[in-house]
């Protein structure tokens, strides 16, 4: 074995193989065998992890784009200019792969476009989030495309793509107002389903403003992954812009949780739900709130106030973590809450390896494009040319 | 315990009476808080 296949088989990269292999079984059991399977879904609980994980939390946490967009080019925060790269193509990333896992519980592939070309169901709220998703991915696919032109050395379409900047971020923060309210909004016609503490005529809301809070926490987190692993692909620019920007958005995101904690006082205060607290559900409700909002609120105060950088990346993961129960609870946790315990959704370690198999996926992909093109550096052809 | 109402209107009252009082809390609280958040932050300058 010479230097570079030893190099190659790090334990990461086995790991990584080892999961992609499994991936591929599962995925042929999926679309050979059928959902049923590899799933344990059934009428009651039609939709399991693939949509609470997979889409639900990849949706929110792919929120980064349009938050780091939308702060340097509609908000003027230039500072912010070299986390743009890497967030949008975290966000195109996870987008892209949100289609691709709802292709596993969809099933035909080739009826994806069905409700864009064919059968339009446009008083469904999932018609809009289709919609929403399909334009967002094609947004993101050419606000990220700067990166693969210049990699490729396509000068002149590049330069094309850089003036439609402005555009295409307003685009970007319309579309995702629209699509992150509207998976809330989705749970809004199942008030017997959903658990009273969770459940909302606000939902929308709680949605739009939870993925502001998961966008800035997932900058954070992945810088800090990104610090770990490509810090050699990062230029100067960037090293020493990354304080700046994980510490802005910390503080708006303690700002954010701490606007959202209140608005889910006064939800609970307006449907007088109070009563629920004193149980098991809200004990849970309470982890949520105090563990997950409250804590990572104050942490992120706090990291801003010391200039902790430690206490803001310990902030993230609660951030995001706060994200994926916020969103368990609401597709799955929470769900069906009244039916007995043999009937409730719990899924199936199949459907698990296939969420383990996508997320490798996503960071293998992203670990490529990092490496290869111009995301945490700036092309040394195209210096200050944005 | 909870609370029984007997007409649409109680209830209103009941709960809007509530979230209007801690509306007011939140309003205060979040300057406080805003007020915690950037109390360190450099003083911008003033010519």
């Amino acid at each position: 074995m010479n230097d570079n296949q030893k190099s190659f088989w790090t334990p990461g990269n086995v790991l990584t193989a080892f999961i992609l292999a499994g991936g591929l079984v599962l995925t042929f059991l999926r679309f050979y065998k059928g959902i049923g399977a590899v799933t344990n879904l059934d009428d009651n609980n039609p939709w399991g992890l693939w949509i609470g994980f997979d889409l639900m939390c990849g949706v929110a946490l792919a929120a980064g784009g349009y938050v780091t967009s939308a702060s340097c080019y509609l908000f003027g925060l230039k500072h912010y200019h070299s986390a743009v790269r890497p967030a949008i193509t975290t966000a195109f990333l996870g987008y892209f792969f949100v289609v691709v896992a709802l292709l596993y519980d969809l099933g035909h592939p080739w009826r994806l476009p069905y409700p864009l070309v064919l059968s339009q169901g446009t008083t469904s709220l999932l018609f809009e989030v289709g919609l929403c998703v399909a334009t967002y991915v094609s947004v993101l696919f050419i606000e990220w495309s700067p990166a693969a032109l210049e990699w490729l050395g396509f000068r002149k379409i590049r330069n094309f793509v850089i003036k439609l900047t402005l555009p295409l971020t307003i685009l970007g923060v319309v579309l995702s107002t629209m699509h992150q309210s509207s998976l809330g909004a989705l749970f809004v016609i199942a008030p017997g389903k959903l658990h009273p503490l969770w459940y909302s005529s606000f939902l929308p809301v709680f949605f739009f403003i939870s993925s502001m809070v998961a966008g800035s926490s997932m900058v954070i987190f992945e810088g800090t992954l990104a610090h770990k692993g490509l810090h050699h692909k990062m230029d100067e620019t960037h090293l020493k812009e990354a304080e700046g920007v994980a510490f802005g958005m910390a503080k708006a995101a303690s700002f954010i949780l701490m606007g959202y904690f209140f608005i889910k006082l006064f939800d609970i205060t307006m449907d007088d739900d109070w009563q629920y607290l004193a149980t098991g559900y809200g004990a849970w409700f309470l982890v949520e709130i105090f563990g997950f909002v409250l804590l990572p609120s104050f942490l992120y105060a706090l990291g801003v106030r010391e200039r902790n950088m430690k206490i803001v990346r310990i902030a993230s993961v609660f951030g995001v973590l706060g994200i994926v129960i916020n969103r368990f609870n609401v597709s799955m946790i929470a769900f069906n809450w009244q039916l007995p315990a043999a009937e409730r959704y719990f899924p199936n370690w199949m459907e698990v390896g296939i969420s383990i198999f996508i997320v490798t996926v996503i960071i293998t992909t992203y670990r490529f494009i990092a490496t290869k093109m111009p995301v945490l550096y700036e092309h040394p052809e195209y210096k200050d040319a944005h | 315990m909870e609370h029984i109402y007997y007409t649409l209107h109680q209830f209103m009252l009941h709960t809007k009476s509530i979230t209007y009082v801690l509306m007011g809390v939140a309003l205060v609280s979040f300057v406080g808080y805003w007020l915690f958040l950037t109390g360190r932050d450099e003083k911008m300058r003033k010519y």
